[in-house]
């Protein structure tokens, strides 16, 4: 059992209030989280102490400084149970993942060209296929549609079932010997689903193509060790797990990212520069041109330390209780209808639903009006509002310093909002149109 | 925020559906939250404005449609784009524009939105989609180049005023 109450004490922004005067009910941790003390204060200290430049200068402040920024990197990699080494920081998943879906248009536009150093796993050709799904946040996707623009290759995708599953019956299918690259959600920001990825994966691996999963909404929230995943590339923010905003990261296999090419070039990341052209730098420094985000590396850090006192373990099955309670509570408001999983089951806590007669925006701005933050629209995955027949949806996402007594605000929200509109259960069947 | 009148505009919503013979049409969507609305324009043998729409959204996005048809239906584009700039100015004024009822009509009802950067967006998609439908009928009157560009200027130049495909 966590503590709530004393984990809210670390976390001054609960504190404060909203809207006159009312206390902040903050639901929408699937956006982005908030932030411990402890990280606040250890950018603080890093930039009091040991600010400068990284893996460049010859004075004391540099080389602690590179120190700071490498630990960092050396107690996240540990936190997923990777090598230091394999952990490539850009400033967010959405990075990451162009930085993944660039490797192949860049491959392909240099095979055109150079034959010599191209790894023809990263060449796209028309006739080959690129998988998602179609639960894919739009980072995951958008980068994909794009890299098969420029190639001519296909876009593919795993479709859902009624209640937000992968429909699993068409891996076999939509993965086949065409595809070069597999790229699915481990858990999806908007329908809380936690997907096999494994299965996936190894099908990926099966027919030759590259594996890459999005991780963002699930390693903040779950224990994750990257390598078990069975992918090739891991993407994922550490602004959703208690980190600060512009770092994100790209776990890659050692030989996988060997082979890739880079995505930005310029400073930092070369080997040997000539007029007529350079050589990069070997991993994960030929991925990270420019001067990097030290100081929100040793926040992460600071994050992971916070996250792995508290116990991921601990923090999953908090959140699973949540998640039930919230389902059950859910379930007994009339005219509410919940987009994705209906039972906690491989499930996790963000939580989507629609209310009848209700539009979404309305249903967020009565919870705002009552200090509940959550989030309304599309959540970034419009194609999957589209595949359940909704235009938006509203979505509370919980996280450890979340307890029972924030989704019953919620859910006193959703009915306040009814009865303002007059939708309650007695008006739930006219829409208001 | 909700007045009763966007209330009763929401669900009772004036003058909404197509025109037999538009002049100009436009599709807009709002891309944060997937409100779209298509407005229409056309003009009455009298020279005033008929105004179709069709959308879904959230209350205020319908809402303001709805005094939108009910507010320009019928005047020359020559008194119906002042009304619009008076939305407009209201609108962008995050609540220190003191809305003008002669001018705006139910219009002022949406003062309150005005506060919620968020949602002033939904309040001004049919608007905006207006406009764009207006040029396209060239009705939008003198200088409709200055009024986009004015607008852009106002939003920060994000997506607001952008047509879907
Ligand atoms: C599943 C998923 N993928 C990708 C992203 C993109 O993350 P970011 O905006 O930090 O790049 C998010 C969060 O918004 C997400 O929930």
């Amino acid at each position: 059992m966590l503590d709530v109450a004393r984990i809210r004490k670390d976390f001054p922004v609960l504190e404060r209030t909203v809207r006159g005067g009312q206390p902040l009910v903050y639901l929408d941790s699937g956006a982005t989280s908030q932030k411990p003390t402890s990280v606040l204060d250890a950018e603080r200290h890093f930039y009091e102490n040991a600010n400068a430049g990284v893996h460049r200068g010859a004075h004391a402040l540099a080389e602690e400084a590179t120190d700071a920024y490498e630990s960092a990197r050396s107690r996240i990699a540990g936190f997923v149970g990777a090598r230091s080494e394999d952990i490539v920081f850009t400033k967010n998943a959405t990075e990451a993942l162009n930085l993944a879906a660039y490797a192949f248009s860049n491959a392909t536009a240099l095979a055109q060209h150079e034959a010599a150093g191209i790894d023809p796993r990263f060449v796209l050709r028309p006739g080959d296929s690129v998988v998602v799904t179609e639960m894919e946040h739009h980072a995951n996707l958008v980068p994909w549609q794009e890299a098969c623009r420029k190639t001519g290759a296909t876009l593919r995708w795993l479709p859902l079932t009624d209640d937000g599953r992968l429909d699993l019956r068409a891996v076999d299918d939509v993965i086949d010997r065409t595809t070069k690259v597999v790229s699915v959600v481990h858990q999806s920001n908007i329908l809380g689903t936690i997907n096999p990825v494994r299965l996936i994966m190894d099908r990926a691996r099966q027919v030759g193509a590259i594996g890459v999963v999005d991780a963002c909404q699930s390693i903040p929230h779950m224990p994750v060790s990257v390598g078990e995943l069975g992918a090739d590339l891991v993407a994922w923010s550490g602004h959703k797990m208690l980190g600060p905003t512009g770092i994100g990261m790209l776990w890659g296999s050692a030989e996988i990212l060997d082979a890739m090419p880079p995505f930005l070039t310029g400073g930092s990341m070369i080997e040997m520069v000539r007029m007529e052209g350079s050589t990069f730098a070997a991993p994960p420094q030929k991925f990270e041109a420019g001067t990097p985000m030290v100081a929100q590396a040793v926040g992460l850090a600071a994050a992971v330390d916070y996250l792995e006192a508290v116990g991921m373990e601990e923090i999953r099955e908090h959140e699973h209780g949540l998640t039930a309670y919230a389902l059950h509570a859910l379930s007994q408001v009339p005219g509410v209808r919940v987009i994705g999983p209906q039972d906690a089951v491989d499930r996790g806590s963000a939580i989507s639903f629609v209310v009848a007669g209700l539009h979404p925006h309305d249903v967020g701005q009565v919870l705002d009006s009552r200090g509940v933050a959550v989030r309304v629209g599309h959540h970034c995955a419009w194609p999957t509002c589209r595949r359940f027949d909704v235009p938006a949806t509203t979505r509370i996402s919980p996280y450890l310093y979340n307890d029972e007594s924030d989704i019953d605000a919620a859910v006193d929200g959703i009915r306040a909002a009814q009865a303002f509109f007059g939708t309650g259960a007695q008006h739930a069947a006219p829409g208001l149109s | 925020m909700y007045q009763e009148i966007i209330l009763d505009h929401y669900k009772h919503p004036r003058g909404a559906g197509v025109l037999d013979r538009p002049l100009g049409e436009a599709h807009h969507v709002n891309p944060t939250c997937g409100d779209e609305v298509t407005v229409q324009i056309g003009l009455d043998p009298s020279g005033g404005l008929l105004i179709g729409y069709l959308g879904q959204g959230c209350s205020i996005s319908q809402a303001s449609a709805s005094v939108m048809a009910e507010a320009l239906t019928g005047r020359t584009p020559a008194d119906a784009w002042p009304i619009r700039e008076a939305f407009l100015e209201l609108m962008h004024g995050r609540g220190t524009v003191e809305p003008d009822e002669e001018i705006l009509g139910d219009g002022v009802a949406f003062a309150g939105v005005a506060k919620y950067p968020a949602r002033v967006k939904c309040a001004l998609l049919a608007w905006m989609a207006l406009q764009d439908a207006a040029i396209k009928a060239g009705l939008a009157g003198a200088g409709p180049e200055d009024t986009i560009s004015e607008d852009a200027q106002a939003d920060g130049g994000d997506e607001e005023g952008r047509a879907a495909p």
